[in-house]
């Protein structure tokens, strides 16, 4: 109901009138006009006094109202430090779980990226039979470049590692190539000098490169006088032209501190390149991809030898960029939000409990004539300021927490996701920080409201008035807790699943043993190691001087390491089989024969390769399982002869199959993948390995040491172990760092269902004290007593733990893209937490009833 | 004069029986503020005084509570005034409370030794 509130000016006009009034009475009583009007005013006392306390009353008091319930709200949690500490902490904790979770998701799911409208922005692929998400050619993107209608731009790039001179000899540095309309593409602007301009990427044209933002602070102490400075890369030299944005990132690419000119390439079979690309305005995503698919597929027909089975393939820019961290994220959130829900609804029920024993201080105050308003604004007041400093002690831990989940991901990870970058606290955080706070509060103000509104005044002005009013609550109070136990279920069914998958991840069977394996990579002067004796007589001394470092059993090369994406690839025929015009394509590796004895992989058929197969041996080479299966199907392939698409003269023939190598992600399907002597088709870049009966990781200078001691020129990066480099494995990482977060939630779930059980039943016991008194002086025995208790508490246990098991199916089901080796309804996991919950909730409900059992009949029937 | 009375022989008003005699004075019809001022004085042979703040908070509240309604009017002397009148919840109100009071004065009587009852 609206009310209407009198204007101050209405009242003073009545005030007038009334001594207007009664100076017309007195006058008529026989005053002269002139004392009438002294003694009408007189009589009224102040005009100014009344129409201040009808001021006051409207406005003041309210305002003095809300500070006495404050100050009593204070006093009232002073009162009880250890109800109002818990209260706190609990709810601090479950808003800090939310708000830093909802931070993540921020950053990666709501901010926009760095880029001029990013929802027009698509990135284009070609796929082939191997997957989806593979690389362009350069003749291709020219072709869809000039052919689409949908694209107001198409642009290209790579990942590229340059070569770079410093005085130190050869350095590593990250960057990337790209086509000359790149940035305007994406809509970025140099914030210093210029960007490419079109054309530059033609042949003739100088080599100039951009510089990231933290490369120019890195390397040259961001001076502004690097315009136009050369630097050598891959020995030749670019022209600084220009720095990118602070904001600048772009995923796919980084990390990258140089991003130069892509140079045209004639080739239409080599394929390394990504699209990126901006729609028309009013285009449709699907329109486009059905335009490039055409494109794609003219090509095909077009050019049967390079482009057969290349199919164009397109992804929206920000699911490429957020799209694995996107389940993660929302399953965290879930889980964030799931604790949040416990820790609320266990603070509420502590609030019920603390309503109950005020009912009789609600009642008094109630019958001294405090209207019911007042009474209310009490428990509002209570309620909002238990929110407040709990959603206030939140956002600090929240804050703590953003930074500690962010130091928990892997550099690799890091760099891959760029949007956490300066993650913290912003306008959208604490909004949603606020958004809780308010939820919070209004929870805690109506749980014990609800609980005042039910209770009859009177009745409870009566000591040991507790019938239906107790009834009521022990109702309410046990229906949360059944939520409370239903919600720890789901949270820890999901950390067992989460668990479990990630268990079975990096137990599968990756094809070789990655204990006491220490690597690094080298990359040699391209000019000085050119041909294929340079680059053998290299390896080989490494090798040698490696070999005969103490501790080292056997060490090996190969040009990519296992469990990185599926890049190198080729297609392939198999000689003497007539061209069925089918696309063949494995990954492929380039092996010395010390790379197989080194990881310890297994032989499925064959030999390996020895020592001195080289270029004056015949070419051979072994196929791994998948591709024997896929290719060779009821056939031995050992003595076949397979040569690279389309180059007849040089065969080579098969000579072992070899237990699958997780040559991708750990969580990928096995894949088609070949190995080929490294000195049979050499490179001056390469991966060393070796492994040792010393720690691992500890051997990682003396590698380096040992292998740089070679050639000071050659570049040497990221050394690492095999442990290190599965354990920081994108897809581990997103396995356990869910896992992490979810089992962090879980236990802290587990605790606070617990804590809510045995605050419901221990309540529930000391209300009834009077009445187990009764039962046990009429004969009830103590086991009764026990079994009394344990029912009530198994009833809400089982009911809890049932509607748990349906609730965590159905949102395992929802989360099974994070699931690895593991069903949803995995019955194992369900039972053991099942167990586990029902476990600790028995034990919760046995300290209430011990202390129910132990009542002695005569002081519990007199205490009363 | 009745204004002469010695301010000592009036009686502040008791918590909560301004309301009731609000109520009682309206039954008789509409009126304003400074007649209601002046019944209560006179009908109670000039013992009670009312402050008028408090008369003009007492019938705010009793307003806002729905129990009396107000609007601008003209008095007898063709002079504008907010004329209060007694609503339906009012009467009601009147009636339950002129019961409570009485109880309560009987009550006190009977234990004061009032002479009426001393002498039933």
């Amino acid at each position: 109901m609206l009310k209407r509130k009198r204007k101050v000016e209405d009242f003073g006009n009545e005030i007038q009138a009334h001594i207007a009034l009664e100076a017309e009475e007195l006058q008529r009583e026989g005053l002269s006009e002139k004392e009438a009007w002294r003694r009408a005013r007189i009589e009224f006392g102040s005009a100014q006094v009344a129409r201040e306390r009808f001021y006051l009353r409207s406005r003041i008091a309210g305002i003095d109202n809300l500070m006495r319930d404050v100050r009593f709200a204070f006093r009232q949690l002073g009162r009880n430090p250890g109800f109002a500490f818990t209260a706190i902490l609990v709810l601090a904790l479950g808003i800090a779980a939310s708000v830093a979770i909802f931070a993540f998701v921020d950053a990666a799911l709501i901010k926009p990226l760095p880029y001029q409208d990013p929802n027009r922005l698509v990135m284009l692929f070609e796929s082939i039979p191997l997957g989806p998400r593979f690389h362009l050619s350069y003749p291709d993107y020219l072709d869809w470049k000039r052919d689409n209608k949908t694209f107001s731009s198409l642009e290209v790039f790579e990942p590229y590692g340059f070569m770079m001179n410093t005085p130190d000899g050869l350095r590593q540095a990250d960057g990337a190539r790209v086509s000359a309309g790149f940035f305007r593409t994406l809509g970025v602007k140099p914030i210093l000098g210029r960007d490419f301009y079109d054309g530059e990427d033609m042949p003739k044209a100088p080599r100039t490169t951009l510089l990231s933002y933290s490369a120019w602070q890195k390397r040259y102490g961001g001076n502004s006088g690097v315009i136009g400075k050369p630097v050598t890369l891959d020995g030749n030299t670019y022209i600084i032209i220009g720095v990118l944005p602070r904001s600048f990132s772009f995923a796919p690419a980084e990390p990258a501190d140089f991003w130069s000119i892509l140079e045209p390439s004639k080739c239409r079979g080599c394929h390394g390149l990504y699209g990126v690309a901006r729609l028309k305005p009013g285009v449709s995503f699907a329109t486009a991809f059905a335009d490039i698919t055409t494109i794609a597929q003219k090509l095909a027909r077009q050019y049967s030898d390079s482009n057969r089975d290349q199919v164009a393939y397109m992804l929206p820019l920000t699911q490429v960029i957020v799209g694995d961290i996107k389940p993660v994220l929302l399953v965290a959130l879930i889980g964030a939000a799931l604790l949040l829900l416990i820790a609320s609804v266990n603070v509420a029920s502590l609030l019920l409990v603390r309503a109950e024993s005020r009912k009789r201080e609600m009642a008094v105050r109630g019958a001294l004539g405090a209207p019911r308003r007042r009474l209310i604004a009490q428990f509002v007041t209570e309620g909002l300021l238990l929110s407040l400093i709990g959603s206030a002690l939140g956002l600090l831990l929240a804050q703590q927490g953003m930074h500690l989940l962010t130091l928990l991901i892997p550099k690799d990870m890091r760099i891959a996701m760029p949007f956490f970058v300066g993650i913290g606290l912003n306008v959208r955080v604490i909004a949603f920080a606020f958004l809780l706070a308010v939820l919070a509060g209004a929870l805690f103000t109506f749980a014990p409201l609800g609980r005042f509104r039910f209770m009859r005044m009177h009745e409870s002005l009566v000591e040991g008035g507790r019938t239906s009013s107790s009834a009521l609550w022990r109702k309410f109070g046990s229906n949360l807790v059944v939520i409370e136990l239903a919600t720890a279920m789901v949270l820890l069914v999901g950390a067992g699943l989460l668990t479990r998958s990630l268990y079975r991840l990096l137990h599968t069977d990756i094809g070789i043993e990655p204990d006491h394996i220490a690597m690094v990579r080298v990359q040699a002067q391209p000019r000085k190691y050119s041909d294929n004796t340079t680059q053998a007589n290299l390896v080989r001394e490494i090798l040698h001087r490696v070999n005969a470092l103490p501790g080292v059993l056997s060490a090996g090369v190969t040009t990519k390491l296992p469990i990185e994406d599926a890049d190198w690839t080729s297609g392939f025929d198999i000689i003497g089989r007539p061209d069925d015009h089918q696309h063949r394509e494995v990954a492929v590796r380039f092996v010395t024969p010390g790379y197989m004895s080194t990881l310890k992989t297994k032989l499925d058929s064959g030999r390996y390769f020895s020592s001195d197969e080289d270029v004056s041996k015949p070419l051979v080479v072994i196929i791994n399982q998948a591709m024997a299966r896929q290719y060779f199907p009821e056939e031995d392939p050992v003595g076949k002869q397979i040569c690279f698409g389309g180059d007849q003269k040089h065969p080579m023939s098969i000579v072992g199959v070899l237990s699958d190598i997780q040559e991708g992600q750990l969580d990928a399907a096995p894949r088609g993948a070949m190995y080929i002597p490294f000195f049979q088709n050499t490179n001056s870049g390469f991966v060393v390995l070796v492994r040792t009966a010393r720690d691992d990781r500890a051997f990682l200078p003396t590698l380096t040491a040992a292998v740089q001691s070679v050639d000071p020129g050659m570049a040497l990066y990221q050394p690492m172990t095999m442990d290190q480099k599965i354990h920081d494995a994108p897809a581990t990482y997103l396995h356990r760092s869910t896992a992490w977060l979810v089992g962090g939630f879980a236990v802290v779930a587990l605790l606070l269902g617990v804590v809510g059980l045995y605050g419901v039943i221990a309540y529930s016991v000391g209300q009834r004290r009077r009445e187990i008194g009764v039962r046990m002086a009429l004969g009830a025995q103590r086991s009764a007593v026990y079994r009394m208790i344990f029912f009530e508490s198994g009833r809400l246990i089982a009911v809890g733990i049932a509607i748990g098991i349906v609730c965590a199916i159905s949102a395992a089901t929802l989360m099974r893209k994070l699931l690895f080796g593991v069903h949803a309804w995995d019955a194992a996991t369900i039972f053991t937490v099942a167990f586990i919950l029902a476990l600790a909730s028995l034990l919760a409900s046995f300290l209430p009833a011990r202390r129910a059992a132990t009542v002695n009949p005569t002081e519990a029937l007199r205490t009363e | 004069m009745p204004t002469q009375t010695n301010s000592d022989d009036r009686i502040a008003l008791l918590q909560g029986t301004l309301d009731l005699l609000i109520l009682r004075i309206l039954v008789l019809g509409p009126c304003h503020g400074q007649g209601i001022a002046r019944s209560i004085l006179r009908q109670s042979e000039e013992v009670f005084f009312v402050d008028h703040g408090s008369l003009y908070l007492a019938l705010q509240r009793l307003e806002d509570k729905k129990w009396i309604s107000a609007k601008w009017g003209l008095s007898a002397s063709n002079r504008r005034a907010r004329f209060y009148s007694l609503t339906e919840k009012g009467r009601e109100q009147l009636l339950q409370k002129t019961n409570e009071w009485r109880r309560l004065t009987r009550a006190m009587g009977l234990i004061l030794g009032d002479p009426s009852t001393e002498e039933a």
